[in-house]
């Protein structure tokens, strides 16, 4: 018996997607995760742009994550200037890069994702039965916003990061009204957690190789060696050449696979996976009271992971606000030369990978962005691969929705993946 | 009392300015009672046939297909309202129009064949009748409900129309461009984000794009004074609203 599963605009995520897909006796035979994003060429009208225009410009990339681009793009244009930003500087960043994990985390976590588990159209409908979660949920999110807007000006593109730093000293007066909420904030967190714990989460075996950065002391953010859960360790200078980019018959799409490996997912579950033990000990211990442990396998488990990070988060945002103390210049001034930077920081989604080369005079002359989703699209079609049983034998409307969660498990954002992916229309 | 059936529309964008709905985190609850999403892809699986008292659209018109789509918004909605740089004046992608999308596509893409784009990105005005403007990228969330609170209310809706420069004057900041010599945009930019960048330190980057009757020959020659090199100036007036008439001038002299 054979049956298609077909969605013709992907809901709850960020961009424009489709899917189909082809069973054939109880086995997927097609996959497609296809993209109709329209291209906005990123890459190309960067060249001829002054270095220090990058972080903005980069940052329209996306919406909801725009802190990661401005961090990839800022550390590696600063390895070219040999900048090396001062600690409190680097904390400030730090503060402002976990604002946007909250953020987008609980976003996806409560608005997009959650609905899923429960039966839920959307958030909305959701709210009704759950009005405390979504409430406080949503206060969260609030918050995470206002730690962008504190420092940044503004929580959907921030205008106070520049290369080597910021344009003006954030003030420590400024920032501490933000431990007001504080309180309120951890039990917010903590019960959101308990919460997503306790959803009923549908199984999915397949064997994956995760990869993220590796933190020294810190959970990782903005720096950190390479490593996955299959020993892989390098640095963010040798990665790209140990990509291989693919195209496919039955997928336009392009996708990333690892040299001498294979396909690889990158994101929350890849960060928790590989750094458990540099999450917060709290954090730490709601985890396992509830039964889960160092390593989620399971890429619907990937919301545990999401909501892992938002806690952890909040306990560091505590620390680093607390503790935060304004530095004597704002941004750190570098030497405009010849060069070529790359550079890797956690986006919420995953490693965002930036690589440029600029001339002396500090004009752009090669851009290449690697995003998350790009990295993640074969993995999403593997799952897809992987649930062809269960596909197979719930009636079409389930398999569908089913189908959609498989995607949302990795909160994939077109509007960032797409200047990477060939545009496609499925038409029936 | 009905509740105003709302469509949001997304084209060539970023996702900011539809997110600004959704990070209204203190009202959404509240407001989804005067208020519903018909159609909002990024929050709901649930798809309201038309027709919509009012589609607002993000993103600017760059694909054969997005024009289609556009049309159809236009015929389905009472009321198109245009949000952010991208749909009020093309947006950051707009840059592709000073240059050779061929060219373009070739360094983007292992297979530019494939990829189908019309030679400009243009706001949805160049195709269909927009009634209102949102400006800023992205626009601010704040203006957002007070746009759909005026509707609720049965008002035509009024946005600010000051410039950047009158905000950051009412703030009571120092003149980063009088003071510093810092080029900024300000003068010449509409307001609405409460003058963020030179609160911040810095020049503003236009990012709402010309205020009405700019004037921006003006301050090109105030640049000039101060020295900024030429291709500097360019480069400023050529960000998130490059493809706006009044900027567009502009950076033509020095193209």
């Amino acid at each position: 018996m054979s049956r298609v599963i077909k969605v013709d605009y992907l809901a709850r995520v960020e961009g424009e997607g489709n899917l189909f897909v082809e069973l054939e006796d109880g086995r997927v035979t097609r996959v497609e995760v296809g993209i109709f994003e329209a291209p906005r060429f990123f890459e190309a009208f960067l060249r001829g742009r002054k270095y220090y225009e990058v972080p903005d410009i980069t940052a329209r990339i996306c919406g909801i994550c725009p802190i990661a681009y401005i961090m990839s793009s800022s550390r590696a244009l600063e390895k070219i200037l040999g900048v090396e930003v001062p600690e409190e500087v680097e904390k400030l960043r730090r503060i402002v890069y976990l604002g946007e994990w909250i953020e987008s985390h609980v976003l996806h976590v409560l608005m997009l994702h959650a609905p899923d588990f429960l039966g839920y159209e959307s958030v909305l409908s959701m709210a009704r039965d759950y009005p405390e979660v979504v409430k406080k949920g949503m206060k969260l999110k609030w918050w995470g916003n206002q730690v962008i807007k504190v420092v940044g000006g503004r929580s959907v593109h921030p205008v106070s990061c520049r290369v080597g730093g910021f344009y003006r000293v954030i003030k420590r007066e400024e920032l501490l009204p933000l431990l007001r909420e504080l309180s309120y904030v951890k039990v917010w967190a903590r019960e959101l957690l308990e919460w997503v714990l306790k959803l009923p989460i549908p199984d999915l075996k397949r064997d994956v190789e995760f990869v993220s950065l590796r933190g020294e002391k810190e959970y990782p953010i903005l720096k950190g060696r390479v490593v996955s859960s299959k020993g892989l360790n390098m640095s963010e200078e040798e990665f790209e050449e140990n990509l291989i980019v693919e195209q496919t018959k039955y997928s336009t799409s392009l996708r990333y696979r690892l040299k001498g490996r294979s396909y690889y997912v990158v994101g929350p579950l890849a960060r928790y996976n590989n750094n458990y033990d540099l999450l917060d000990p709290e954090v730490r211990g709601v985890i396992e009271s509830h039964g889960y442990g160092a390593t989620l396998h399971n890429s619907f488990q990937s919301i545990i992971a999401r909501v892992a990070e938002v806690y952890h988060a909040v306990l560091e945002l505590e620390e680093l606000i607390s503790s935060y103390r304004e530095p004597h210049q704002p941004y750190v001034e570098g030497a405009v030369r010849r060069g070529v930077g790359a550079a890797i920081t956690e986006a919420p989604r995953g490693m965002l990978y930036h690589k440029y080369e600029i001339n002396e005079r500090g004009y752009v002359i090669n851009a290449n962005i690697i995003p998350p989703t790009s990295q993640n699209l074969a993995s999403i079609e593997q799952d897809l691969l992987a649930l062809g049983n269960k596909l197979a034998t719930l009636n079409l409307a389930d398999a569908q929705w089913l189908a959609e969660q498989t995607i949302r498990n990795y909160d994939p954002c077109i509007s960032c993946a797409t200047h990477f992916l060939k545009i496609r229309y499925i038409k029936h | 009392m009905r509740k105003l059936r709302i469509a949001v529309y997304k084209f060539s964008s970023c996702d900011g300015c539809q997110l600004q709905f959704l990070n209204l985190e203190d009202e959404l609850l509240q407001l989804s009672d005067f208020i519903e999403f018909a159609l909002f892809y990024e929050a709901r699986r649930y798809v309201g046939s038309g027709p919509y008292d009012v589609a607002f659209v993000e993103g600017s018109i760059s694909t054969p297909h997005e024009v289609e789509v556009v049309k159809k918004v236009r015929e389905e909605s009472r009321v198109v309202v245009a949000i952010g740089a991208c749909a009020t004046s093309g947006g950051i992608q707009a840059l592709r129009n000073w240059a050779d999308t061929e060219e373009y596509k070739q360094y983007v893409y292992p297979r530019p064949e494939w990829i189908e784009v019309l030679k400009y990105a243009e706001p949805p005005s160049k195709y269909v009748k927009v009634d209102y403007e949102i400006r800023g990228c992205p626009v601010s969330k704040e203006q957002l409900l007070s746009f759909i609170l005026q509707l609720l209310k049965g008002k035509k809706p009024t946005l600010p129309a000051d410039s950047v420069c009158v905000e950051c004057k009412r703030r009571g900041n120092v003149c980063v461009l009088v003071a510093k010599g810092v080029p900024c945009l300000g003068p010449v930019t509409m307001g609405g984000c409460g003058a963020l960048c030179p609160s911040y330190g810095r020049g503003c980057y236009g990012c709402y794009g010309p205020m009405i009757d700019p004037k921006p020959e003006a301050l090109n020659a105030r640049f000039k004074e101060l020295n900024i090199k030429p291709k500097e100036i360019q480069l400023l007036f050529k960000q998130f609203t490059n493809w706006s008439k009044e900027f567009r001038k502009v950076i033509e002299e020095y193209e």
